[in-house]
């Protein structure tokens, strides 16, 4: 099942997600982003219908690049988070997306900072955040072994035990994950965690 | 299957059927008959005919008998063809739609009934002092039975005598604020002054109104001082029924635990001293009851001092963290 989870150390924000792209009970790939790079210091990680996933993320990202181009400056995270909830609102009565978003960014003279946004366009600023049924297992390991201010390595070594959490004890667990993460230096892939390594060499 | 809630007026009973009126805001625009139990069909003819319903006219008689449900078009209306099951289920499905989307995070929990209110979980409470009010509210943002964070802000300023606190459905509860305050804005740009609390309570009346089918889920609590430091609090439904009460109103899925704290704790004209403590042990007693909210409480508690303007007081508790 999807997986995404993230968190907000010193000075960086982390957001982590499965690869697989799943229809009922076949593997269409295993190498799928689902983190997003919104823009030079943004990552949009979402999870849910896979039309709609791409779809929507897309959307924001084209409409935070508008932004810029017409202003001349970029959409700080907390602006892009109330955009993207202020788009599943209006959305959500009428056509809805199935998309559950977890936004992080990091502004100068803010910091780090981390939104979950439910499908249902629910928003709220939090420090650690996961959804889908890896959400069961990421947060009870993150409300154990997370403190603010965590450095890289520690971070890391969270996220790394909460996959392995999530490969040994859910069912259906996805075999790789990505781990992205954005500092003041930007928003770049960190690493994957592969245990079945795709066959195709490009990354889609 | 989802369990979808339908509002069925039952208008009569003929032996072992029950014949019911479905509101016509459930389904499109034309009235029908619902008639279900035993020996159904024999009965339909029956509903069919003007006398039976006052004369009513009727355009589709839905049968659902023990064996099968179909739909019989009556003979003196024109035909039409209706879809009317898929077409009322996604109608009612779009009143409590979020447990009908069939998102692959929830869909687990598609069986279980709960109500769209009972969702993410809340609870508010706003009491009335001598020339003071506190509005409080839980701190829990939960999806179902995960708890997703807990430091959810549920009350919201308006102005610096009026305070709105939200409870029911999160998003729907930022989307009124955002609304509210907008509304106010204009309304200050307009009239140079702030919003009474009695105005303002009208105005979220009637925006909830506004959508009376296809509402927003949620429940506000209106906490103001209007004139001379009176205190004012009022709450409503989702559909914008005010209700004004001298005492204290409550909102959320832990509303009947504090209707009995409050109930018994509560005393009149209360010091803003001793109300924040009665509003707060009502608060952290009642949550305590309720597995959807809790996770500490925030108290806010405003009154109209003598010489300085109105002190505001925002306190957050420590109460059972689970």
């Amino acid at each position: 099942m999807e997986c995404v989870f993230g968190l907000v150390g010193k000075g960086f924000a982390i957001v982590a997600a499965d690869t697989s792209a799943v229809n009922s009970i076949l593997v269409h790939k295993s190498n799928e982003d689902k983190v997003m790079v919104l823009d030079s210091h943004k990552l949009l990680g979402a999870s849910g219908e896979p039309g709609d996933r791409v779809q929507f993320t897309e959307y924001i990202q084209k409409n935070v690049h508008l932004y810029q181009f017409r202003n001349g400056i970029p959409l700080t995270t907390a602006a892009t988070a109330n955009f993207t909830r202020g788009e599943l609102a209006t959305a959500l009565r009428k056509n809805p997306y199935s998309v559950n978003i977890l936004l992080a960014g990091y502004d100068k003279g803010v910091g780090p900072s981390m939104y979950y946004i439910d499908y249902i366009a629910t928003m709220h600023k939090i420090e650690k955040g996961a959804f889908g049924y890896g959400s069961y297992f990421c947060l009870s390991m993150m409300d154990r072994l997370y403190h603010p201010d965590m450095s890289i390595e520690e971070a890391i070594d969270l996220i790394d035990k909460c996959i392995i959490e999530i490969r040994t004890r859910l069912v259906v667990a996805p075999p790789n994950f990505v781990i992205k993460i954005v500092d003041q230096d930007g928003a770049r892939e960190y690493a994957w965690r592969e245990s079945i390594k795709s066959p195709d060499v490009s990354m889609a | 299957m989802y369990k979808l809630i339908i509002k069925i007026n039952v208008v009569g009973k003929l032996g072992r059927v029950w014949i019911a009126y479905m509101p016509t805001q459930l389904v499109w625009d034309k009235r029908f008959f619902v008639v279900f139990g035993q020996n159904a069909s024999r009965c339909s003819k029956q509903v069919a005919s003007p006398k039976s319903h006052g004369g009513e006219k009727l355009i589709r008689c839905l049968v659902i008998g023990s064996a099968c449900s179909h739909s019989h078009p009556l003979p003196y209306l024109e035909k039409k063809k209706v879809y009317f099951l898929a077409r009322s289920i996604s109608l009612l499905s779009s009143l409590s739609f979020p447990l009908a989307l069939s998102s692959p995070t929830n869909h687990l929990y598609s069986l279980a009934a709960m109500s769209i209110f009972e969702y993410n979980g809340s609870a508010l409470v706003a009491m009335v002092g001598k020339n003071c009010f506190a509005i409080a509210s839980d701190r829990r943002l939960g999806v179902q039975l995960q708890t997703v964070a807990t430091d959810f802000q549920r009350v919201f300023k308006i102005h610096d005598r009026l305070y709105i606190g939200l409870s029911g459905l999160a998003t729907d509860a930022q989307t009124m604020y955002q609304k509210l305050v907008f509304r106010h804005k204009l309304y200050q740009l307009r009239e140079e002054r702030d919003m009474k609390p009695q105005t303002f309570a009208s105005l979220v009346s009637a925006l909830l109104y506004e959508k009376r089918f296809g509402p927003f889920f949620c429940q506000p609590v209106i906490a103001g001082l209007g004139d001379n430091d009176e205190p004012f609090i009022c709450t409503m439904d989702c559909l914008g029924a005010k209700e004004l009460a001298k005492d204290f109103v409550v909102s959320g899925t832990a509303s009947e635990s504090l209707y009995g704290a409050c109930e018994s704790m509560y005393k009149p004209d209360m010091e803003p001293e001793e109300l924040f403590e009665t509003i707060s042990q009502a608060l952290l007693s009642s949550v305590d009851r309720d597995c959807l909210s809790g996770w500490g409480g925030y108290v806010l508690l405003v009154y109209a001092a003598l010489l300085t303007p109105t002190e505001v007081q925002e306190k957050i508790l420590k109460g059972r963290m689970d």
